[in-house]
């Protein structure tokens, strides 16, 4: 018995395999998405922890010279003497051609965690001996290993996984021959057993400071941000996904009562029936979502690369570019379709177990809907209110995403009700007997489109929520750029001696040479750099303040304020009028506070010579140069010449601005592809619901075709009616659409990460991103519109003929 | 001539003929009773002189216009200005109310007379639905409302598929009457499909259908 109703129950799919195809879309896409975004950020936080574990190197705490230079040969013994368990580390960028590698030699006899690194080898296991002595080895990422070898006369490299993109490792002695630094330690590594009884730092070697090991932590922290939007992205496909599998479910339940109340009736009870149901949704949303994970692996496969420039460029952030396959993810694919599927049949489940036997016929209630809309609408002000109660109540991050979500839903549950009145107000408008009809047909036909119209709500606003965001971070980063970059040419010198030549000889031949010279003071909480500036317009006309008290510069460079940057001042609550504590002991006013993009750490800037009074030993090697640009590539061809500086070395300003915008434009590549997918997924939502309303389509077209109109100018007012609801639903997700990117620009951003970003607007991108909705809901009207038009009249008779 | 039904054959695509040959005509203010054996083609026939339908062969013609020339546009035309049509059933546009079904083919054809509507609202006893919606009337309400909205276009030609035919006796007697007396006195020429010999014998003429021809 069972077995026959299973079967009766599953023949509806073959009799619906249109529905069945829909319900699987919507489970795919939601799945596929989802599946995407994770897959990105799980490719690349594998290569943020991939970086973080390399050697351990980066784990562990450092000593290095106060005054930042390079430490002696003879500090490094004389602390090892006295029992200090540390290693020597040289390490630099090393330029091959047009790739650049990051060179770290460690002393490998002082460090013993290389099995580490050998242990991913393929190949016999290697002895320390063998990379000690000449010529040595260097191990690198297989990628980067083929960069090494095509090299001449590089030590034989070994393949590893345990090094992060663009890293090599090897041996001080052989760094040293490679980036020709002899005797050259950069600094020590704090080992972790250190035995007991070791002199204080401060007595054995007092010119070197310690640094507690910050690790990845920080570019975990900026790439936060994006993998923010990115998941936000995934899980707006993701409910709009479920819009589309809650619509063909609800109709696929509804279209089967008939054949459950038979069954029932024959005496089959509903616990039986209810698990027959479970089991079909559970074959459905396994899969939809197994299609979803092939879709999810494809878009993340093709999207990775991108990203991955993005986080490389933006934040320094290692992320390899191909995809890994992770069973955690395909897991975890699976069981996010199954309890979609099933959060997003609830209701329909619901009703199917609370369906009595005998039941009135359908009613359609073309009359009886203002008390729905009603109860909906005061759902929707109701998430609003409890959003905004949220945001007065708490703050930071989580005011915002509360705010954030109560408005998402709250609007959305307002839509239907909203359009129900703009369409009320439409009706007056209407004259004559086509327009009146069209109008009250669109009306009857909300509640059966609003789920599509909803997640075509959420598609919008969410992209222009997070367009503007990107846009507005784009656009203030520009400026800044041009704000922060006022120098000509960027020169660093390779140590303090060459510093001054460089800087007496830059002199006669440049407008200004500013030197740049900072230290890193660190404290238990937060690492601190203090910059030293001289007086100079180009400071005082273009640095990017955005709170100043009185003659800020005139307090700042003559050492009586400092300026502190919008991540500290936020944090710690500086503002002009406040007093900062440089270093123990030293503290000034604030004067003003600076925006800083993309830095996790405080920074401040003082005048110079107030700098070299606490730090006499501040390095002196990096220089902003102004001249006009016409002469700087001479410049830096003759700097390179005289003093041998590698190409790096020098800087073009337009080259490291084109360099940061690049790494835009590859994010606007990822946003904008997440864009169009999410509007085409609120497209399909809309096709679905249209398909799926065909059937009861006919019966309101029918009696409107007998007295007199076309199959075309039918099939014409369809499309006009699909555009009417998208332009309607576009307009409402605009100021949607803003309030989100300004909670995520105004809020979530700076809770997260310190700065606020100032909000631009965008309209040329809305009109953009309105004509592709409007495209998206015409191309989804359009296949049951031409269906309409080439319908056969004998179909639309039988809707006279037969009984319903 | 009225109408003119010559010759017309009709085929269903995988079907046996339905009409082969069928001929009739009708003269202004006629009424004529068409019956017919289920599935004999009554309504196939009554479908293609309303111009919802293609006929295969023949020529029917309608207040002189020939149908057969005709594409989609004047075949909408033909529906909207020269005949009215009310169905056994779902004749009523459920997204507006009787109020407005009943105007709404007037307006189509752009011949509302509010004074005319407001009498067959009168005569048909509907005063009191017109802000109603047609799922919340009756059948023989609903009827009703589908007679009186041909009734309020003045058509030349009225086409009735068993308009009664979902109706208990006392309710269709009671609709055709007044179906009957509008038409008489406005002069509409009726042709009406029916299994009834008592509905058929109060009509003009009678008409049979079988095997595809009218006798
Ligand atoms: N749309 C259609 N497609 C295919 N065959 C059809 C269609 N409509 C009617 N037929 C067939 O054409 C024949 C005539 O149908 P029609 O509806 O005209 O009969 P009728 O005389 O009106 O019958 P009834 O008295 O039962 O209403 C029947 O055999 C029917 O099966
Ligand atoms: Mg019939």
């Amino acid at each position: 018995m069972i077995r026959a109703a299973a079967s009766a129950l599953w023949s509806h799919w073959r009799r619906h395999p249109v529905q069945l195809v829909t319900l699987l879309a919507g489970i795919a896409l939601a799945a596929g998405l989802w599946s995407a975004v994770q897959a990105i950020n799980a490719e690349a936080r594998a290569s943020y922890a991939k970086a973080a574990a390399q050697i351990g190197a980066d784990r562990l705490d450092r000593l290095s010279r106060t005054d930042g230079g390079p430490i002696s040969v003879e500090d490094y013994v004389t602390l090892r003497r006295s029992g200090w368990q540390v290693a020597a580390v040289l390490q630099d960028r090393l330029r091959l051609n047009d790739t650049v590698v990051t060179v770290t030699g460690i002393d490998l006899v002082a460090w013993s965690d290389l099995p580490a690194i050998t242990e991913g080898i393929a190949t016999t296991a290697i002895t320390p001996a063998e990379a000690l002595t000449a010529p040595g080895l260097v191990f690198a990422r297989p990628e980067t290993a083929q960069t090494l070898r095509d090299h001449p006369g590089f030590p034989p490299v070994v393949n590893t996984d345990a090094l992060p993109l663009g890293r090599v490792l090897t041996d001080i002695g052989v760094a040293e021959k490679l980036l020709n630094r002899p005797g050259q330690i950069t600094h020590l590594l704090v080992l972790p057993d250190q035995p007991f009884g070791a002199p204080d730092l401060a007595e054995v070697a007092p010119d070197l400071t310690w640094h507690a090991a910050r690790g990845t932590q920080d570019i975990a922290r900026l790439t936060n941000s994006f993998h923010l939007n990115l998941t936000a992205f995934g899980l707006l496909s993701f409910v709009v996904g479920l819009f589309i599998v809650h619509g063909t479910i609800g109709l696929a339940f509804e279209q089967r009562r008939p054949m459950i109340r038979t069954l029932r009736a024959l005496g089959l009870p509903l616990s039986v029936l209810t698990r027959l149901v479970l089991l079909e949704l559970l074959a459905l949303a396994l899969a939809g979502g197994l299609v979803g994970l092939l879709l999810g692996y494809l878009v993340a496969a093709s999207l990775l690369p991108d990203v991955a420039v993005t986080l490389r460029g933006l934040y320094g952030a290692p992320v390899e570019d191909s995809l890994a396959l992770r069973p955690a993810w395909l897991a975890s694919g699976l069981a996010m379709a199954v309890a979609g599927t099933l959060l997003a049949s609830a209701q329909a489940l619901w009703r199917f177990s609370n369906l009595p036997i005998l039941a009135a016929p359908g009613q359609h209630g073309w009359s009886a809907r203002p008390r729905a809309m009603k109860t909906q609408s005061l759902a929707g002000l109701s998430a609003i209110l409890i959003g905004l109660a949220a945001f007065a109540l708490f703050d930071g991050l989580v005011a915002g995403f509360a705010l954030m979500a109560g408005c998402l839903l709250g609007a959305t549950l307002l839509l239907p009700p909203v359009l129900a009145v703009g369409l009320m107000a439409a009706d007056r408008l209407a004259h004559g007997p086509v327009a009146e009809w069209f109008v009250a047909d669109m009306r009857a036909q909300l509640p059966s489109l609003s789920l599509a119209l909803m997640a075509l709500l959420l598609a919008l606003a969410a992209n222009i929520g997070v367009g503007t965001m990107v846009a507005s971070f784009r656009l203030t980063f520009d400026g800044w750029l041009d704000q922060r970059l006022t120098s000509t040419l960027y020169v660093t010198a390779r140590d303090d001696a060459q510093g001054a030549a460089l800087a007496k000889w830059m002199a006669p031949r440049a407008d200004a040479v500013l030197p740049i010279r900072s230290v890193e003071i660190s404290s238990d909480a937060h690492p601190l750099f203090v910059y030293g500036i001289v007086d100079h317009d180009s400071y005082r006309e273009h640095w990017p303040l955005i709170a100043a008290g009185a003659d800020v510069w005139d307090r700042v460079t003559t050492g009586q304020a400092a300026l502190v940057n919008e991540q500290m001042a936020r944090r710690d609550g500086l503002w002009p009028g406040s007093v900062v504590t440089l270093a123990p002991g030293w503290e000034l006013p604030v004067a003003g506070v600076y925006s800083d993009y993309g830095n996790p750490t405080g920074q401040a800037i003082v005048a110079l010579d107030l700098l070299l009074m606490h730090f006499p030993n501040v390095p002196n090697t990096r220089f902003g140069v102004h001249l006009p640009m016409d002469r700087a590539a001479q410049l830096a061809e003759d700097l390179g010449r005289d003093f041998g500086l590698p190409p790096d070395a020098v800087i073009l300003q337009g080259a490291l601005k084109a360099q940061s915008r690049a790494i835009f434009e590859k994010t606007f590549v990822v946003t904008g592809a997440l864009n169009v997918l999410t509007l085409g997924v609120a497209g399909f939502a809309i096709l679905t619901s249209l398909l799926t309303l065909w059937t009861q389509r006919l019966p309101q077209l029918a009696p409107v075709w007998a007295l007199g109109l076309t199959r075309a100018q039918l099939a014409r007012l369809e499309l006009w009616r699909a555009l009417a609801l998208a332009t309607m639903t576009a307009v409402l997700a605009l100021p949607l659409g803003l309030l989100l990117a300004w909670l995520l620009l105004a809020v979530v951003n700076v809770a997260a990460f310190g700065w606020r970003l100032p909000m631009h607007l965008f309209p040329y991108d809305w009109l953009r991103l309105f004509t592709l909705a409007l495209i998206t809901a015409g191309l989804a009207a359009t296949l049951p519109a031409l269906r309409l038009r080439r319908l056969p009249p004998a179909h639309l008779l039988k809707v006279f003929a037969n009984e319903r | 001539m009225l109408l003119t039904v010559d010759h017309v054959t009709k085929t269903y695509p995988g079907g046996p003929p339905v009409l082969q040959g069928a001929t009739l005509s009708m003269s202004a203010g006629e009424t004529i009773a068409l019956t017919g054996e289920s599935g004999s083609g009554k309504s196939t026939l009554l479908h293609l002189i309303a111009a919802l339908d293609r006929f295969d062969a023949g020529e029917i013609a309608v207040d002189g216009i020939s149908l057969s020339a005709l594409d989609d546009h004047g075949r909408a035309a033909v529906r909207r200005d020269r005949v009215a049509v009310v169905f056994q059933q779902f004749n009523l546009i459920p997204t507006l109310t009787v109020g407005q079904n009943l105007s709404f083919h007037a307006r189509l054809a752009n011949r509302l007379d509010p004074g005319w509507v407001d009498e067959i609202a009168s005569r048909l006893g509907l005063q009191d639905l017109l802000a109603r919606y047609p799922e919340n009337l009756s059948g023989g309400q609903q009827q009703r409302v589908a007679i009186g909205r041909a009734m309020a276009v003045r058509p030349k030609l009225l086409l009735a598929d068993e308009p009664t035919g979902n109706l208990d006796e006392t309710t269709a007697g009671a609709v055709l009457d007044l179906m009957l007396d509008l038409v008489r006195t406005s002069g509409t020429a009726l042709l009406l499909v029916t299994h009834s010999q008592a509905v058929a014998a109060r009509l003009d003429r009678h008409a049979h259908l079988a095997g595809g021809r009218v006798t």
